[in-house]
Order: structure tokens, then sequence, then C-alpha cells
């Protein structure tokens, strides 16, 4: 029985290094091949010299707030949209919809966006669920992700960090069109 | 304590030592009853029911603080508290060195849930388990926190003088295998609670008292991550202490290898901690490729869970062998599935390889993308934490309260039916959640009051209310079981069981038996993984207080 043991356990221990190995390859295959980025170290904003709504004077980038042509200098990216996070709303700088009660940021399809972001108050988040959108928006802390929509359409951004007594309220519409 | 000591005295020792272990036990109970009640609402609000006003609580964010408070923090250290102070003395023979440490640990334990408890039920600690700053809480709060830690601190220093004695006395033998696993848990623990113990000391405790202005929100999260990870296996390992040193010897098999557990809990202790920055790959401010080698450390900790499942299977089947069981698969039908204590344990193992499938999927970083902070998480960890480890310590109950109290278990079948319940609610629940998390519900949505919810989480929401339902009240009559065995006039004496290797202690290496050597290992391990964060952070501590809730 012993032996038999000791065969066996050597197996289920081999096939589990393949099948680990065989995942961190694809990992790191859907990194370097398919460019899926997780957000990394970018720059710092001192939250106390941001303000929400009287934005101009901002730190950039957030002075400048909305949805544009890409102004930095990546190549592979097209278009950005600056944002502000408090609780319990994102602002694009512009009034929020009427109707809706939220933002709704206009990109175009099939365009490389980045998502510049960051808090004036607590911890917050983005999430846009059928891109992969997916990243915490800390105060003091910059969150840049890129995407591309390859569908018209109406896609919600959502706070997913709680932040406070009315965070399920926290979201804003992206507008994609053609 | 000293060998000419007694055996009288040394009695009245145990016996006193063991009350207080037993009021520890109870207290998480307390937590648990208080969590399960929580869970309810939060279930009923899956289904479209508010009973917050009902229940006089101000917000689904509180009742969702307490609920995760109580489970998380409370029943899970006095579990371990108390559990493996018990198997240290069981497997040493001997009482712990320091009775008033175990006082101490019990007293502290109780300041910290009555502190934080009574934070959080007068809204003034709203801010969920995580409490990411800079929503701040009562000092109170944070102050519970520490005595809670404080409490598992104790416990281990007095694993660690204890068996110091014991090997004096035992000079050239190895440590029995019930006292190296439960040491090496705390040991392991030791290490990981540094990063929440610095976080909340340094930084939230004087901030909230007005002492400092700012914080490192940042910061803040990479220090509670450097605990939040490794606390699943504080959770888990005391699990993995039934599983591996009573399960077999249980179901009537011998585990295969002494020196194959403690390579298991060793490597828990190595692995567990320099990983947690997975949990940060959305975070801004952290290198990417940090994330990745920790991510890949992550992968690394899957190691000892799979040789874990193996040495079960194996221990298991010859149990079911040695009871008569023949063929491929008959040996599982000759398992004792009229015993709640094995009948729970089983199916939360169940629970488990679930649990552990979905949590590579969280730990792979780019598909993390798609699940990250959606209700997919709270699906998957109530697989492990919940049900792995929830449910084994229901099933430890059903022999440890006997053989705490002298009472013999009441109600077998209905554990055995609280068991089955709990599976199946969990496995509902978390088909709901995870379904739901996948077309990008975010975690902790309050769906009653939400300004959006999708069409396609509607249905999920409602699987995973009714789940949480049968959850609910399978716990129940895991306290209809307890509170039927406290009832009880008869007096039984209960064994602590103790599983046997077929390759015992005396074949085991020396080099599996110094756990002080590995804790040295293990903190290189983690300087490796967590120095270049510490350095490369960028240090402000601008960030003013607030409180939303």
């Amino acid at each position: 029985m012993k032996l038999q043991i000791e065969k066996w356990e050597r197996w289920f221990l081999y096939a589990t290094t393949v099948m680990l190995v065989a995942f961190l390859v694809a990992i790191f295959a859907s990194i370097g091949e398919a460019g899926i980025h997780l957000p990394t170290d970018e720059d710092q904003v001192d939250p106390n010299l941001l303000e929400f709504s009287a934005y101009e004077s901002n730190p950039a980038p957030f002075n400048e707030l909305g949805s544009r042509p890409y102004t930095g200098t990546e190549d592979d990216i097209e278009w950005e949209v600056v944002l502000l996070a408090r609780a319990w709303a994102f602002t694009d700088g512009e009034p929020v919809d009427a109707e809706r009660g939220v933002p709704i940021i206009t990109v175009p399809v099939d365009t490389p966006v980045e998502f510049v972001v960051t808090s004036v108050d607590t911890v917050h988040g983005i999430l846009i669920a059928e891109v992969a959108v997916n990243a915490m928006v800390i105060p003091g802390q910059i969150t840049k992700v890129v995407t591309e929509f390859d569908e018209p359409g109406e896609y919600a951004i959502i706070c997913h960090e709680f932040c406070g007594l009315l965070h399920h309220n926290m979201y804003a519409i992206v507008e994609v069109v053609g | 304590m000293t060998a000419t000591q007694q055996p009288a005295t040394t009695d009245a020792v145990v016996v006193e030592q063991r009350r207080w272990l037993k009021w520890q036990l109870y207290l998480g109970f307390v937590g648990l009853f208080l969590g399960l009640l929580m869970g309810f609402l939060q279930a009923m609000d899956r289904t479209g029911i508010d009973l917050y006003d009902a229940f006089q609580l101000q917000t689904y964010y509180q009742g969702l603080t307490l609920h995760a408070v109580s489970l998380a923090f409370v029943l899970t250290f006095t579990f371990a508290n108390s559990f493996l102070t018990l198997t240290v003395m069981r497997s040493l023979d001997r009482p712990m060195d320091y009775t008033w440490m175990i006082q101490g640990s019990t007293i502290t334990a109780a300041l910290g849930v009555v502190l934080a408890a009574a934070a959080i039920l007068m809204n003034q600690a709203s801010v969920l388990y995580t409490f990411y700053s800079p929503l701040q809480a009562s000092s109170l709060f944070y102050l519970g926190a520490v005595l809670l830690v404080v409490s598992t601190w104790l416990v281990s220093l007095n694993q660690m003088l204890t068996v110091r004695t014991w090997r004096k006395e035992h000079p050239g033998e190895r440590l029995p295998l019930l006292a190296f696993v439960s040491l090496v848990t705390f040991l392991m623990w030791d290490l990981a609670s540094l990063g929440v113990a610095v976080e909340v000391v340094v930084f939230l405790l004087p901030w909230s008292l007005g002492i400092t202005e700012g914080v490192d929100p940042l910061l803040n999260r990479t220090l509670f991550w450097f605990t939040g990870h490794p606390i699943v296996y504080f959770w888990l390992l005391p699990a993995y202490v039934s599983w591996y040193m009573m399960i077999p010897k249980q179901v009537g098999g011998k585990l295969f290898s002494d020196g194959v557990v403690r390579g298991v809990f060793i490597l828990f202790l190595l692995l567990s901690t320099p990983v947690g920055l997975h949990h940060q790959f959305t975070d801004p401010g952290i290198d990417e490729g940090l994330k990745l080698l920790h991510g890949v450390f992550t992968f690394g900790v899957f190691f000892p869970s799979v040789i874990t499942a193996f040495t079960l299977m194996a221990a298991l089947e010859h149990g079911g062998r040695r009871a008569g069981g023949k063929g491929l698969l008959g040996w599982i039908l000759k398992l004792p599935w009229g015993d709640p204590v094995v009948v729970a344990q089983l199916l939360a193992m169940i629970g488990f390889v679930l649990g552990g499938a979905t949590g590579l999927l969280n730990a792979s970083s780019t598909m993390n993308l798609l699940i990250h902070n959606t209700s997919f998480v709270p699906g998957h960890f109530h697989l492990t934490v919940g049900t792995a480890v929830a449910l084994t310590i229901m099933g430890v109950a059903y022999w440890l309260v006997p053989y705490l109290t002298g009472k013999p278990l009441w109600g077998r079948r209905l554990g055995v039916l609280q068991a089955w319940l709990w599976l199946i609610g969990v496995m509902v629940f978390s088909r709901g959640q995870m379904a739901a998390g996948i077309e990008g519900q975010p975690r902790r949505l309050f769906t009653t009051a939400s300004a959006y919810i999708d069409e396609s989480w509607e249905v999920w929401n409602i699987v995973a209310g009714i789940g949480g339902m049968i959850m609910f009240v399978s716990g129940v009559l895991f306290f209809v079981v307890i509170g039927g065995t406290l009832l009880q006039k008869q007096r039984v004496t209960v064994e602590m069981p103790v599983s046997e290797c077929i390759h015992d202690r005396t074949e085991t290496p020396r080099w599996l038996d110094r756990a002080g050597l590995w804790f040295v290992v293990a903190v290189v391990l983690v300087l490796i993984a967590y120095l270049p964060v510490f350095i490369t952070h960028n240090y402000e501590f601008n960030v003013l207080p607030f409180t939303l809730y």
C-alpha cells in the first residue's frame, strides 16, 4: 500500500505542476501577447488640491475633464476620458443628463480609450464589466486603464468599492457611438 | 509547570484552563449567531425585501460590517485560540505553561468584541471589515480590532513557551505532530498579522483619536492585504488541523506520513504571506511587475492544498476500506455518514474543492479583471471561509462542546441534516452570486436600494437569496443542536481524537521539526516580496478622514 500511495501522490503532484505552469503561461500570454494590463504605478496627485465642480484650477490632468482625442505620448492610445470621483458621483466636467441624473460620456467605437480617474475624497472604483475595465480609484493616486469598445451602445461605469451611505447609486454612463 | 508537581494539581490547572477556553469558544458562537442573523438580512435584501429598518439598523452597510467582523474576525479568531490551545495540551499531555495567558486571551478577545460591536451597533464604524481609509471608524472599533489580534498573540506565545518546556524535557524527540501543526499555524499568523497591526496601531488609531491628521490610503491598503490574504490561512489551518489530525481517526483510517503533514504546514508558513498584492491587482500606484511576482507566489501556495486533498482522500479511503468498503468508490459509502462530526467536515471539504478552484480564477491576474469586486468574490469565499471553515467549526463543535462540558451530543440526526442543508444552501447561494458577478454585478450591492440593477442579475440574486436563507436555517439548527446538548443532564467523558500515522514521528527527519528555522525562511520570503513594494511606495500622509455612513 505504501509504495502505491507514494507513486500516485507523485503523479498527482506532477499533474498539478503541469496545470499550474499552463495557467501561468496563459496569464503571461494574456499580458504579453493579448496586451491585457493591470493598473500600474502612475503619477500621484494631492487630493486636497482637487475640486470636484470648479475643476479648472485643479492640478493637471484634472483641470481638463471630459472625453476627447488623446493628448498624451503613448503610441497605441487614441482617445482619453478624464474623470473625477467623489461620494457618490463621477464627473466629466459636464452637467449631468437631465433625465438619468448621471453623466453620459460619449466615446467612439473601435478606438483605444484611456480612462484617467482619481478621487477627491474616499476610495472608489470603476467597473465596466463588458470590457473588463476594473480598477480601484484611490485618493492620492491616478488610475489609468485602456480599453476598446467593439460594439456601439450604452455601458455603465459602476463604482464597485464601498464609499459610504449612497454607494449603490454611484455610476455613470458611457455612450459608445459608431 | 514543572515535572515535580503532583498530578492532582496538574488536573486542577487543566480544568481551570479548559474552563477559560470553553468560554472563548462560546464567544465565537456569539459571533456566529450575529453573523448568521446579518446573513439572513442580506439574503432577504437579495430577494427584494429590506428588513434593516425592522432590525433597528441604519443601513445595509452597517449590517454587512457586523456580518463580516462577527464571522471573519470573532468566530475564526476565538475558535483558533481555543481549539489550538486544547490541541497543544492534548498533544503534549500537559497544561499550558501560563494560565494567565489563557485568561488574558479570553478577556482581551471579549473586550475586543464588546468595543467593536458597540462601535458598529452605534453606526460609528460602518466601514466594512476591510476598513479602508480614509473612511474613518470610531477609535473603539480600531481598539477592538487590536485587542482581538492581541488575544491571538497571547495564545501563540503560550504555545511557544509550552513547547519549549516540552522540548527541554524530551531532548532529541520530534515534537508530536498535533502540537507541531498547531504551533506552525500560529507562527504563520504572527508574521502575517504584523501588517494589520502596523496599519491600525501606527496609522488608524492615532488618526481616529485626532493625534495625526492625514493618512496614506494606498499604504494602508497594502498593509491590510499583507495580513488580508494570509488571514485566509489563519481561518483555514485550524480546519486543516481537524481534517488531518482528527478526521482520519474518526473514520477509522490512518494518515500516511507524519513528515508530509509537517511539510504541508511549513509550506503554508512560507507561502501564505508573500502573496498579498494579488488582492491589489487593480490598485493604482503599485508596479505591475510586483503584482505579477505576488501572483506567481500565489500559485505556489496552491501546492500544499493539493497535497492535502490527496493525503486526506487517501486517509478517508483507508478508513472506508477498513470498514469493509469494496471497489473503486465503494469505500465512500462505508464512511460514517450518520455522524454529524464527520459529515459536516466531509461536506466542508467538498465546498473547499470548489472554493479552491474558483480561488485560482481570482489569483489569475488578467482573468481577475473580469470578477474583481464583483459578487463572484463573495460567491467564492463563502465556499472557503463560509463552508470549508465555518462548517468544519460546526462539525468540530459537535464533539468539542461535549469534550469541554462532559455533556453528550444531543440531536445527532439533526446535526447531520444541518450539515447537508449548509452545503446545499451555500451551493445555491454561491451559484447565484458567481453568475451575477460574471454578469458584472458589484459585490456588497444594496440590492433593494440600488440605482442600477441589470436585468441579467435579477434571477441570480433571487437564487443567491434562497441559498442564503437555506444557510440561515442550517445555522439555526446548529444552535438548536448545541442548545440541546447544553441542556443534557447526563455526563460522559469525551476524548480528543488524534490521528495515527503509518509513518510516525520517529521516522520524520529533524529538518521537518524545526519550526523556528522555517519561520526565519518565511521572514526572508516576505522581505523579498514586500521590500520592493515598501521601498518604491510614494509616502504621502495627506488624506483627511471621511465619515460618510
